[in-house]
């Protein structure tokens, strides 16, 4: 492996995390609290269990026949008079975006919140291309005037409090006074974003279900503002990832519930936005032209492994990252992913690389919160194994990118030597013999020890075996 | 460029080992999920006010005067409504001279834009009934009663016949045949539009609403 400068480097900016106190209040906060009142919607433990099988199962049927539904969803969306456009790749998706823009001279753009876009890039890409795109979502909307990214993909500024907003909204915010109120922050950002619905050419928003027996797109949310900036503006592009697509309608009412309660622990949002079509003949309002998305950036490589594939049936609710005592601790910028917490951990190296990101899948206790809380069951914890596993393996699996990429000399050759000791008694007996008689003179700088004595004590070994001990108390050798 | 992706995707997708599908969907949860008719509209009552919502109970034959009194108790200067629809038509006809200004959503948006986002205080929709389960209003908006009448003015009065409240999301879906039948767009609504995005501190009224008034019509 070789250490390129700007590589991303979870340990590093984890480390600083963990030296930011008011960042780790920020989040243990939040985490708790999300926690708990995720657990009181689930309360009854046979609903949770069947209604979780019905949501993993529907989404395990979408992937299995996603080409179908996939094009059963271009065609009933252009029976509905949605325009449908695929890309591959996040530029070509940019590309597709700016074109469509740039048909209705479009130079100002509201948007609603969607991690696709954040895939993508989108808002720098628009800038560098003379169209403002501004975030309606009020936590997308500090943070972009903070110019950062995401740390949670359900609560987006969640690693600020009030005061460090009350600050930004001052400096930042032609016309605001300081304020920590949050009802007053709120009120300053409803009237700047007031006048930007009002004025936007187009809007922008993510999919959280698309379903192919109707051709609807299905929008999750709050504020208000995914409503606002796709029925205000004359021209609404709605962006989706190829998994989001599921077969019936009726898959909807079920996926919609295990969201919101796994995300934010509502029994239901404020808005629940379907739509089926531009404005149609004698509407009075509602876009004149809605554009579909439809962005590959890497998924369809998940989709050649048959155990990793289950990575996409993801629905985006968070519960993982709520639930892990890594995430709640670093928060989610030190990931340095678009996808933070244990989905991300999945999302990233699949996309990046196994190798490049090889510090993701390290990142775990394997505590299995995450597999526990996952709505639609996805085996995250047995996932992340099977990808430490790829990423070092000496004869990988074709689908997995930079698969056996992440293999260390000195570390398969440690590996070597333990199955060697192990597969010999007599060498392990004197292994053991040697370990507990002169472990604990080992210099703390040995690689591996090193890395382990950083933040920690040195261990130290016990006097005697577990076979000698065994022996002692007169058990018999197995 | 974009045809070629579009072949390329769909090729990749074909192409990928066969996923596991897994078990057959088995909605009996879904189907569980059902309250008595008598509890229903309580049920939605209390979760709805929750999360901020507020009732006016009326009857069938008051509720275009329990509209009237609202708006003039809360000093409504205007109030916006659907023109061609028979909730509509009631209001026209019940409407009282010296009541705040009563204003028809009869152009296309683009011709009062300025005007239904600065000038009208409120907008006044029907609905097509209620959920049980979790609370919510369903909205079918159309040519009639348009989209933003529900969304842009600062308060939204929404009438609920609390005889139309289905147990589910699900239950509605299958009951009503919805698949068939979609309007360009159609919607729950649970409350006033809400934020937790500060320090996960509840803020009602940030892009949408700030008030939700459902005026329930229950039986005499």
């Amino acid at each position: 492996m070789t250490a390129e400068t700007g590589r991303p480097d979870f340990r590093r900016a984890a480390a600083r995390a963990l030296g930011d106190s008011s960042l780790r209040a920020n989040f243990r906060r939040a985490m708790d609290g999300l926690m708990a009142r995720r657990a009181a919607q689930f309360a009854d433990p046979v609903e949770w269990r069947d209604l979780r099988a019905l949501g993993a199962a529907i989404r395990a049927r979408s992937l299995a026949r996603l080409p179908e539904l996939l094009e059963r969803l271009e065609e009933r969306c252009v029976g509905n008079g949605i325009a449908v456009h695929w890309a591959e790749t996040a530029a070509e998706a940019n590309a597709l975006v700016l074109g469509i823009l740039r048909r209705h001279g479009a130079t100002r753009v509201v948007k609603g919140k969607s991690m696709v876009s954040e895939e993508m890039h989108l808002n720098d890409y628009l800038e560098a291309h003379g169209v403002e795109s501004l975030e309606s979502d009020l936590g997308e909307y500090i943070i972009q005037l903070d110019h950062e990214t995401p740390s949670h993909i359900i609560m987006p500024a969640i690693h600020k409090n009030r005061g460090q907003i009350a600050r930004l909204f001052g400096e930042k915010i032609r016309g605001a006074a300081y304020t920590e109120d949050v009802d007053a922050l709120t009120a300053i950002a409803r009237r700047v974003l007031r006048r930007k619905f009002f004025e936007a050419d187009a809007g922008i928003s993510g999919v959280n279900f698309a379903v192919a027996e109707t051709g609807t797109l299905c929008l999750v949310e709050n504020e208000g503002n995914g409503r606002m900036s796709t029925h205000v503006p004359p021209v609404h592009v709605a962006l989706m990832g190829i998994e989001k697509v599921v077969e019936r309608l009726e898959d909807v009412p079920p996926l919609y519930s295990l969201l919101t309660r796994s995300a934010t622990a509502q029994p239901i949002t404020t808005y629940f936005n379907l739509i089926s079509g531009p404005r149609g003949p004698g509407e009075k309002d509602g876009p004149r032209e809605v554009h579909l998305v439809i962005l590959d950036n890497g998924r369809s490589r998940m989709l050649e492994d048959r155990e990793l594939s289950s990575t996409l049936r993801c629905i985006r609710c968070g519960a993982c990252m709520n639930h892990c005592p890594v995430y709640t601790r670093v928060g989610g910028h030190a990931y340095e992913a678009v996808y933070p917490g244990p989905i991300g951990k999945l999302v990233t190296p699949q996309t990046e690389g196994v190798a490049r990101r090889h510090d993701l899948l390290e990142a775990s206790s394997l505590c299995g919160a995450c597999g526990e809380v996952c709505p639609v069951g996805i085996p995250i914890p047995e996932l992340l194994v099977r990808l430490r596993a790829e990423a070092v393996a000496a004869r990988p699996e074709p689908g997995v990118l930079e698969a056996g990429e992440g293999r260390h000399r000195l570390e398969s050759a440690a590996w070597r030597v333990w199955r060697h000791l192990c597969e010999r008694p007599g060498l392990y007996r004197a292994a053991g013999f040697a370990a507990t008689r002169f472990g604990r003179f080992l210099p703390r700088w040995l690689p591996g020890l090193a890395a382990w004595t950083r933040g920690r004590a040195t261990p130290r070994p016990a006097r005697r075996t577990l076979h000698e001990l065994a022996d002692a108390e007169g058990i018999p050798d197995a | 460029m974009p045809e070629n992706a579009r072949a390329r995707i769909l090729a990749r997708l074909r192409d990928a080992p066969a996923r596991p599908a897994g078990p057959e969907p088995d909605f009996a949860v879904m189907a569980r999920k059902v309250h008595p008719p008598a509890d229903r509209y309580p049920r939605l009552r209390r979760l709805m006010e929750a999360v901020r919502a507020e009732f006016v109970e009326t009857t069938e034959a008051a509720w275009p005067g329990a509209v009237a009194r609202f708006a003039a108790a809360e000093g409504l200067r205007s109030l916006a409504y659907g023109r061609g629809t028979a909730a509509g038509a009631r209001l026209e006809a019940a409407w009282p001279a010296s009541g705040p200004r009563l204003v028809p959503y009869d152009r296309p948006f683009e011709a009062w834009k300025r005007d239904l986002f600065e000038d009208v205080d409120a907008g006044f929709t029907t609905t097509r009934g209620g959920l049980a389960e979790t609370g919510g209003l369903i909205l079918w908006p159309s040519p009639e009663e348009p989209r933003l009448l529900s969304l842009v003015p600062p308060i939204h009065l929404a009438l609920l016949d609390t005889t139309r409240i289905h147990d589910s999301l699900w239950h509605a879906v299958r009951a009503e045949a919805w698949a068939g039948r979609l309007p360009p767009n159609a919607l729950l609504v649970s409350g006033p539009s809400k934020t937790a995005d500060i320090e996960q501190t509840l803020a009602y009224g940030v892009h949408g609403p700030k008030r939700l008034v459902v005026v329930a019509l229950v039986p005499a």
